[in-house]
């Protein structure tokens, strides 16, 4: 409850760190804040070229299909890798300055989020002219969602980070394990392609399973999600967040002594 | 807790591992699990002290001693092993300038960063700003990218920053060595400032002076444990006393070794007698410095030279206004010679501050024994420093027969302020009335 106070009166460092980072990202190049939109612009076209013409696939509007699947699935994943970094890189303020150490992951991971946020606007674009369109009941369940995976997002990033200061492999080993896990999750296919049901149950079992499954069914499939998909993405965020958490306040005291 | 404490610090005992060789990869830890490759080292054996509120205490120590940790312990970067650390208010620290400075950012985008790490808000930031920037003294380059800066309009900004976020509590490491002069008198005058206000402030430091101008109480902190505590500048001369006997400790060893060296060499290569007499020339005796050169005829040396303080005991460390007592103990080689014995004193810097002999004291010389004594005492006036001494004894006509560059060696200190080389003893009048003290400083050229 303290650190929850604490966190409050340093929210104007979260809000400047985030600031800096998402400022500082673009900083001194020509176009500037811009590459945030011309980045995931320039990828959604280079997909819709190649799974058009070089590698069709079966699955309608698959450029779309793939899209809004990766992005928040970018966002987790570079969450989670960079998160873990996040401590270690502010190596020189947490060695030498009292803040609550919980600001560095927050940060870092909602600077990952207003980015996700921003890189939104293109997706709408692209779902209005796609010929989907935007179904409100759906859109409304969005928040929810997005909510659901910053939540998750963060509570793995706190414990990655705390966990990396003391065991540097871990940055190696998460980058393997990201890369094995886009693959777990139907960010590339569909969660049909799955015909077994226990199989598909097992997927479940990957908390990002839910969250991806409910983005697409939101924004490919215009539909307000399954209750039960809801149900279960939001029971890990949460077991995600209080678990991270606690891994965190217990391993926070010895930081700057393993810095 | 005290009412009228800021901080109390019970019996804080605080570890660090020492790796010898930090293997926290996989590999290493699955390998050598069992090998123990890191020992515990206590930093910090059991320090208590209590700061009462809108006091300033300064801590003092050698590298290595455990001040700095003290402090991040009370920053609560680091936690205590053992004891506890109770504090009352809003804490403040100056350990590191210019966190999260980015070098792309202006000034005031950075003001917003920086002072944000320290707690503020937007609102408290903002009504701060032009404070900040008035102090920083860079109204003209407030909105360039801070790249642009040169390295001291960075420390400026930076400090301004930090000076600037109002704390029940103040902690500073070692950073009041920022600008130029002039922004450094504006630093400390601030501190002045913030201290009247009421702030507790406690200030780790190799400055003393700058801790014996603000702090009341001074911690000496040796080995994790406190040596010394009181008032400053009483605190600092028996610290500077013991730093200086283990430097003289040193040196011995290090004398030591090297005299072995040569004589390891020279059992070894016994055959080349014709270069002996010229090794044992260069050869310096004990009682001098390391840096001490040494010349002459030879036929009357010095066979010891002390400085001595007014109760005929070895010291090292005098005020300006304390007599000064050279003992020189000689011996000579030849019958019926006359000596003319002198010394000099030099800065650490090689400025001459003073030099005379017998010759020019008393118009005579002073007939040779086979062993003798000679003393001189003179009155200190010199200000604070370190300095050399030099002495030789010459003939009658000019003929050096021993002659000791910077055979010893001694610091000055002085609680007053006055400036130059040594002092002027100065009377000041106004009106026809003697100002009291009646010997305020007085500016002396060099």
């Amino acid at each position: 409850m303290n650190t929850l106070k604490e966190l409050y009166n340093y929210r104007q460092m979260i809000f400047s760190l985030v600031r800096k980072d998402l400022r500082g990202r673009y900083k001194g190049s020509v176009l500037g804040f811009l590459w945030t939109f011309i980045n995931p612009l320039f990828q959604l076209i280079v997909y819709t070229i190649a799974f058009s013409f070089i590698l069709p696939s079966p699955i309608d509007k698959y450029y779309l299909h793939l899209f809004v699947a990766l992005i928040p699935w970018i966002f987790f994943s570079s969450s989670i890798q960079g998160g873990a970094n996040s401590i270690l890189a502010a190596k020189d303020l947490v060695s030498k300055i009292y803040f609550p150490r919980e600001v560095i992951p927050i940060s870092y991971v909602t600077s990952c989020f207003v980015n996700m946020l921003l890189t939104f606007i293109i997706i709408f674009i692209v779902v209005i002219f796609s010929g989907v369109g935007l179904n409100p009941a759906a859109i409304a369940c969005l928040p929810l969602i997005m909510l659901v995976e910053y939540v998750m997002a963060l509570g793995l990033a706190m414990f990655f980070s705390a966990v990396t200061v003391f065991f540097r492999d871990m940055e190696h080993i998460l980058s393997i394990i990201t890369m094995a896990w886009i693959y777990l999750t139907p960010v590339l296919y569909p969660i049909d392609m799955i015909s077994d049901p226990k199989i598909q149950k097992l997927f479940y079992v990957n908390p990002m399973t839910s969250v991806i499954v409910a983005y697409r069914d939101i924004l490919y499939y215009a539909k307000v999600p399954d209750f039960s998909t809801l149900l279960i993405a939001v029971g890990f965020g949460i077991f995600c967040l209080i678990f991270g958490w606690l891994m965190f306040s217990k391993l926070k005291k010895h930081f700057a002594e393993e810095l | 807790m005290d009412k009228d404490n800021a901080i109390e610090v019970k019996d804080v005992r605080k570890k660090f591992k020492i790796y010898y060789d930090k293997g926290s990869d996989l590999k290493d830890r699955i390998l050598f699990h069992k090998r123990s490759h890191y020992e515990d080292r206590w930093v910090l054996k059991g320090i208590s002290f209590s700061v009462k509120k809108g006091e300033a205490v300064g801590l003092v120590g050698h590298n290595g001693c455990g001040k700095s940790t003290t402090l991040k312990l009370l920053t609560k970067i680091l936690y205590p092993d053992e004891g506890s650390i109770e504090m009352c208010g809003r804490v403040s620290s100056l350990i590191e300038l210019g966190a999260g400075f980015h070098p792309d950012m202006s000034g005031r985008e950075n003001i917003y960063t920086n002072a944000s790490i320290f707690g503020l808000t937007k609102k408290e930031i903002d009504a701060r700003m032009e404070d900040i920037i008035a102090f920083s003294e860079l109204e003209e380059f407030i909105d360039n990218p801070v790249r642009t800066y040169s390295s001291g309009m960075y420390m400026r900004l930076a400090f301004s920053v930090a000076i600037n976020v109002d704390a029940n509590i103040l902690l500073i490491d070692e950073i009041l060595a920022v600008g130029d002069a002039n922004f450094q008198k504006k630093c400390f005058d601030k501190l002045r400032e913030i201290k009247a206000n009421g702030t507790t402030i406690v200030i780790v430091s190799h400055a003393l002076e700058q801790i014996e101008q603000i702090c009341e109480t001074s911690y000496w902190i040796e080995d994790g444990l406190i040596k010394d505590s009181g008032t400053p500048k009483i605190v600092h001369e028996h610290y500077l006393k013991s730093m200086e006997r283990k430097r003289v400790d040193y040196l011995e060893k290090v004398h030591a070794a090297e005299n072995e060296k040569k004589n390891q060499a020279q059992n070894s290569g016994d055959s080349s007698t014709s270069e002996k007499p010229e090794e044992k020339e260069e050869k310096l005796p004990d009682f001098c410095d390391k840096t001490a050169i040494r010349m002459g005829t030879g036929d009357v040396k010095f066979t010891n030279a002390e400085i001595l303080g007014e109760n005929g005991e070895k010291q090292y460390v005098f005020d300006t206004d304390d007599k000064i007592t050279v003992r020189l103990q000689y011996e000579s080689y030849k019958k019926g010679l006359k000596g003319n014995f002198g010394y000099g004193v030099f800065r650490e810097d090689s400025l001459h501050c003073y030099g005379t002999n017998v010759s020019i004291e008393s118009g005579g010389f002073v007939p040779v024994q086979d062993k003798g004594t000679v003393e001189v005492t003179f009155q200190n006036s010199l200000l604070p420093g370190k300095y050399f001494l030099d002495v030789a004894v010459h003939s009658h006509d000019g003929i050096i027969f021993d002659d000791i560059r910077r055979v010893q060696s001694f610091a000055v200190t002085s609680d007053k302020q006055d400036i130059g080389v040594c002092r002027l003893k100065s009377q000041w009048k106004a009106d026809g009335k003697i100002l009291s003290r009646g010997e305020d400083n007085n500016e002396s050229g060099t």
